[in-house]
C-alpha cells in the first residue's frame, strides 16, 4: 500500500442526492470507506515542517494521523486525533478546514488539499462503530472545575481537564446537552446521535453533566466557588438574537435563526406530530449570508417549503459561509438573491374583520438592491442600496439570521466581571482568564458568533491555563 | 426528573402543584417563571412561580388547563415525575420602597399575582387587591388574597360572585375618589392587562404589568419572547425572558403582543384535541 498518490483530486465524498436529501433530516455527506480513506491519505506527502498542524487550532498532528490511515491502523489514527480533540468526529464534520489545516496543506499548491476533514471523520466515525472499550477513568487529583455551558468549548474544557485528573461537573441551561452542537446545527449536518457519544465519552471520563443549570440564575458564578469548585470556566454561548429594526419583524412568521434552529432541532418540530410548533411549507426568506443562514434555509427546504430564498446584501465573493455549505444549498434548489437588502416585512391586515385568522400574518418582503462601494472598517466593499431598485419578494415565513450578542444571564449576575462593548467576557488570549481570579471563558461568550473549533480552541486554551493556575495554587 | 409532591385542583380547568426542585426554591422570588417539560418529548413551556417553600425545596406552579402540554402535566398525579424543571427565571418584581400599592389580577393570572402580594403584605406594605374572575366556579385563592390583603374586591363577569364586572370597575371608582398608589401591579389576560393600563394611565401612577408570551428556551437564546416598547416615540425589541417578564405597562404594545400569542392557535387547537383524544381512549 506504500508509496504517494499523486492524483491531484480529493477524493470525492459520497453525498446523499440532492433531490432525495431536499426531503429528509438524514445526514447529507455519507463519510469514506476504508479503501477511499486509505486512497485519499496517501495523497499526503508527511511534510518535514507539517504546515497543516499549525492551521489548526488545536494543532492535532495530522500528518502523524494520516500515517495510521496509510497503514490502515484506523484505531490509532482516531488515538492520535483524541490527544488533542476531544470532538472528532464532530470536527471532522463542521470545522472549516479550507481555511484552516487544509488551506496550509503543500498539496493544495497544485490541485487539491488532502482531504483532511474527511479523513478525520473517518477515523472518528471507525472508532465510533468498532470500539468496545470504555477509556479509562484518569485518577482524581481532588480537584473540582465547574464548566458553564456543554456546547464546544465547554466539552473541550471539560474532557482537557478530567483528562488530566480534575473533577468536572459540566452545568447546562438546556435540558439536553451540547448546546450549539444540539439546538443549532441541524441532524443532517452533524447527527445528534455523534453528539451524544461525545458526550457519553465525557461521561465515561468521569465528567458529570448537569442538566436545566442556569448559571447566573439557579446558581451564580459565586455559589460555585462557595459549593467548593475551583475555577470556572464560563462557555455560555451565543445569546440574544439581532434584528434588523425594520418594520414588520413582529409579524407572525418572523423567526430568528436561533428560534427557528432550536424549534426544529432540540425541539424535534420537523417530526409529523410534533409537541412543539413550526411554520411549515410555504415560501421562506432567510435574510443573511452565514453558516447558520444556510442552516436555517436548507432546515426549511426540508421542512416542506415550495422556494427558498437566502437574501445577503453584500455579493457571493464575501458571503461568510463555508463553499461546501453554500454548494450543498444551491444544488437542493435554494435561490441566492445577493446584492439586495430586506427594508420591511409586510404582514396580512383585514381592517374589516379583527377577527380574521390570517392577520398578522406575513405576506412578504420588500427588499432593495445594492450595489459595491468603496472597501469599509472590514475591508470588505460596503454594499450601497441603488435608488428607486425597490420590490417584493412574496413569502410566508422569514428568518433572520445576523448575528447574536452574548447572553446577558451572568454578567448581570456576577461581580468583578468585566465584558468589552459588545457584551463578549474580557479574557487574555493566551489563557482565557477573565477578570475575575479563577474564572475562565472562551468560545461565543468572549467573540460573538464564531465557529465550532475557535470556540474548541479557546475550551483546550482555558483548560491548560486552569490547570497551570491550580497547581500553582497547591505551592 | 421533578417530583409533584403535592397537587391539587382549584377548579375543574385550574391546577396548583408543588414541584420538588431544591435548586429552584432555593432562589425563587415573586415575579420570576420556570420552564418545564413534561416528558422526554414534551414542548417547553413557561409559567409564572406561584409560590416556594424553600425549607422543602418546593416549587409551587398553578396552570389553566388550555392545551395539549397544560393537560398531559395535568395527568401526573402526587408521586409521579415530570422530566424537566429550570429556573429561576426572568427578573423579580421591584418592590423595594413601596408603602401602598394595588394588585389588579384576572383568571388564573391571580396565581401569579398572589406571591406578590404576600411579599408586599409581609413588609408592611398597604395592600389593594382586586381579583376578577368569569363567574364564581372560576374563583380561585380568595381566602389567601384575604390574608395578604387590607383591602379585597373580588369580581365577577356574571356577577355570580362578589361585585358583577371587570376589574377595572373598582379601580375607575378608588380613583374618581382621590385614592391613589405607589404602584398598580396587574397580572392576567393581555386584554385584560391593556384595560387596566387604560384605566391608570390619567393618574400617572407607574403601572407594572407580567407578559407571559411564547418562549423556548426562556434564558435569552431565542428571541421568540420578544415585544415592542414605545419609549419616548422610540420603539424598543425587548425580551421577555431575560429583561422581564415585568414591563412599564404604558410603553407595552399589546396589539402586537396579542397578534404574536395567537401564532399557533391552530397547532395548539388541534394538538389540544389530539391529546384529549388520547386520553379518552386510555380511559376506555
Amino acid at each position: 500500500m506504500a508509496g504517494i498518490n499523486k492524483s491531484k483530486v480529493k477524493s470525492p465524498m459520497p453525498v446523499q442526492e440532492p433531490q432525495v436529501r431536499a426531503g429528509n433530516f438524514n445526514e447529507v455527506a455519507l463519510g469514506y470507506t476504508a479503501e477511499t480513506a486509505v486512497d485519499e491519505a496517501r495523497r499526503c506527502l508527511n511534510c518535514k515542517d507539517s504546515p497543516c498542524v499549525k492551521g489548526c487550532p488545536v494543532n492535532i498532528p495530522i500528518p502523524e494521523f494520516i500515517g495510521k490511515i496509510k497503514e490502515s491502523d484506523f484505531e490509532g489514527a482516531y488515538q492520535v486525533i483524541s490527544r488533542s480533540s476531544a470532538l472528532p468526529a464532530v470536527c471532522g464534520r463542521v470545522c472549516p478546514q479550507e481555511s484552516q489545516c487544509e488551506c496550509e496543506c503543500v498539496r493544495g499548491k497544485k490541485g487539491d488539499a488532502v482531504g483532511i476533514g474527511r479523513l478525520e471523520r473517518f477515523a472518528a466515525d471507525w472508532h465510533n462503530q468498532h470500539n468496545t472499550e470504555k477509556p479509562v477513568r484518569p485518577h482524581s487529583n481532588g480537584k473540582r472545575v465547574a464548566v458553564v455551558g456543554s456546547g464546544p468549548s465547554g466539552l473541550t474544557c471539560a474532557g482537557d481537564l478530567a483528562r488530566k485528573g480534575y473533577q468536572v461537573t459540566v452545568f447546562e441551561a438546556l435540558h439536553t446537552a451540547g448546546g450549539v452542537l444540539v439546538y443549532g446545527i441541524p441532524e443532517f449536518r452533524l447527527p445528534k446521535a455523534i453528539v451524544q457519544k461525545e458526550v457519553d465519552n465525557l461521561k465515561d471520563l468521569g465528567v458529570d453533566i448537569e442538566t436545566n443549570m442556569i448559571i447566573g440564575k439557579t446558581l451564580t458564578v459565586d455559589e460555585l466557588f462557595e459549593e467548593g469548585y475551583d475555577a470556572v470556566f464560563i462557555g455560555s454561548g451565543a445569546g440574544l438574537p439581532s434584528f434588523m429594526g425594520i418594520p414588520g419583524e413582529s409579524y407572525k412568521g418572523v423567526y430568528s435563526a436561533n428560534e427557528f434552529l432550536t424549534r426544529s432541532n432540540l425541539m424535534k418540530a420537523y417530526k409529523d406530530q410534533p409537541d412543539t410548533p413550526i411554520m411549515k411549507g410555504g415560501r421562506v426568506a432567510v435574510t443573511g449570508g452565514g453558516n447558520v443562514a444556510m442552516d436555517a434555509a436548507r432546515t426549511a427546504l426540508r421542512l416542506g417549503a415550495d422556494k427558498v430564498y437566502i437574501v445577503y446584501r453584500r455579493s457571493m465573493e464575501e458571503l461568510p459561509a463555508r463553499k461546501e455549505e453554500v454548494e450543498h444549498a444551491m444544488e437542493e434548489g435554494i435561490e441566492f438573491r445577493l446584492l439586495c437588502n430586506p427594508i420591511e416585512i409586510l404582514g396580512y391586515e383585514n381592517p374589516q374583520d379583527k377577527k380574521d385568522p390570517k392577520n398578522g400574518f406575513v405576506t412578504g418582503m420588500k427588499c432593495i438592491e445594492m450595489e459595491l462601494g468603496e472597501p469599509d472598517d472590514s475591508g470588505r466593499r460596503r454594499p450601497v442600496p441603488i435608488p428607486g431598485s425597490e420590490f417584493l419578494l412574496e413569502v410566508d415565513t422569514v428568518v433572520i439570521s445576523i448575528g447574536t450578542s452574548p447572553n446577558p444571564l451572568i454578567k448581570s449576575t456576577t461581580e468583578g466581571l468585566e465584558v468589552n462593548r459588545r457584551g463578549g467576557f474580557v479574557v487574555e488570549e493566551s489563557t482565557g482568564a477573565t477578570t475575575r481570579k479563577g474564572v475562565y471563558a472562551g468560545g461565543d461568550a468572549v467573540t460573538g458568533s464564531a465557529t465550532v473549533i475557535s470556540a474548541m480552541g479557546a475550551g483546550k486554551t482555558a483548560a491548560r491555563a486552569i490547570d497551570e493556575y491550580l497547581k500553582k495554587l497547591e505551592h | 426528573m421533578y417530583k409533584v409532591v403535592r397537587k391539587v385542583c382549584l377548579n375543574p380547568s385550574v391546577t396548583m402543584m408543588d414541584i420538588e426542585a431544591p435548586f429552584v426554591a432555593a432562589k425563587a422570588e415573586p415575579g420570576q417563571f420556570i420552564i418545564l417539560r413534561v416528558d422526554e418529548e414534551g414542548e417547553r413551556i413557561p409559567l409564572t412561580i406561584a409560590g416556594y417553600d424553600r425549607e422543602k425545596g418546593t416549587v409551587k406552579i398553578i396552570f389553566q388547563i388550555v392545551g395539549a402540554t397544560t393537560q398531559k402535566l395535568n395527568h401526573r398525579e402526587e408521586g409521579d415525575y415530570i422530566q424537566d424543571f429550570a429556573g429561576p427565571l426572568g427578573t423579580a418584581t421591584h418592590v423595594e420602597g413601596l408603602e401602598k400599592v394595588c394588585i389588579v389580577g384576572g383568571g388564573v393570572g391571580c396565581a401569579i399575582a398572589l406571591p406578590i402580594t404576600q411579599k408586599l403584605h409581609a413588609m408592611g406594605c398597604e395592600v389593594t387587591s382586586i381579583i376578577g374572575f368569569r363567574s364564581k366556579d372560576l374563583l380561585i385563592l380568595e381566602d389567601e388574597f384575604q390574608a395578604a390583603s387590607d383591602h379585597l374586591i373580588v369580581m365577577t363577569d356574571d356577577g355570580s360572585y362578589g361585585r358583577q364586572g371587570n376589574v377595572c370597575i373598582p379601580l375607575e371608582e378608588m380613583f374618581a375618589n382621590g385614592e391613589t398608589f405607589d404602584q398598580v401591579i396587574t397580572i392576567g389576560p393581555l386584554i385584560m392587562m391593556k384595560f387596566v393600563v387604560e384605566a391608570v394611565r390619567p393618574t400617572k401612577i407607574p403601572c407594572v404589568v407580567s407578559m407571559n408570551p411564547i418562549m423556548i428556551d426562556g434564558t435569552g437564546m431565542c428571541g421568540g419572547c420578544r415585544l415592542t416598547l414605545d419609549q419616548d416615540g422610540r420603539k424598543v425589541t425587548k425580551f421577555a425572558c431575560v429583561d422581564g417578564p415585568d414591563f412599564n405597562g404604558y410603553e407595552v404594545d399589546f396589539e402586537e403582543a396579542v397578534s404574536r400569542g395567537s401564532m399557533y392557535r391552530e397547532f395548539e387547537r388541534h394538538a389540544y384535541e389530539e391529546t384529549c383524544n388520547l386520553y379518552r381512549k386510555e380511559v376506555r
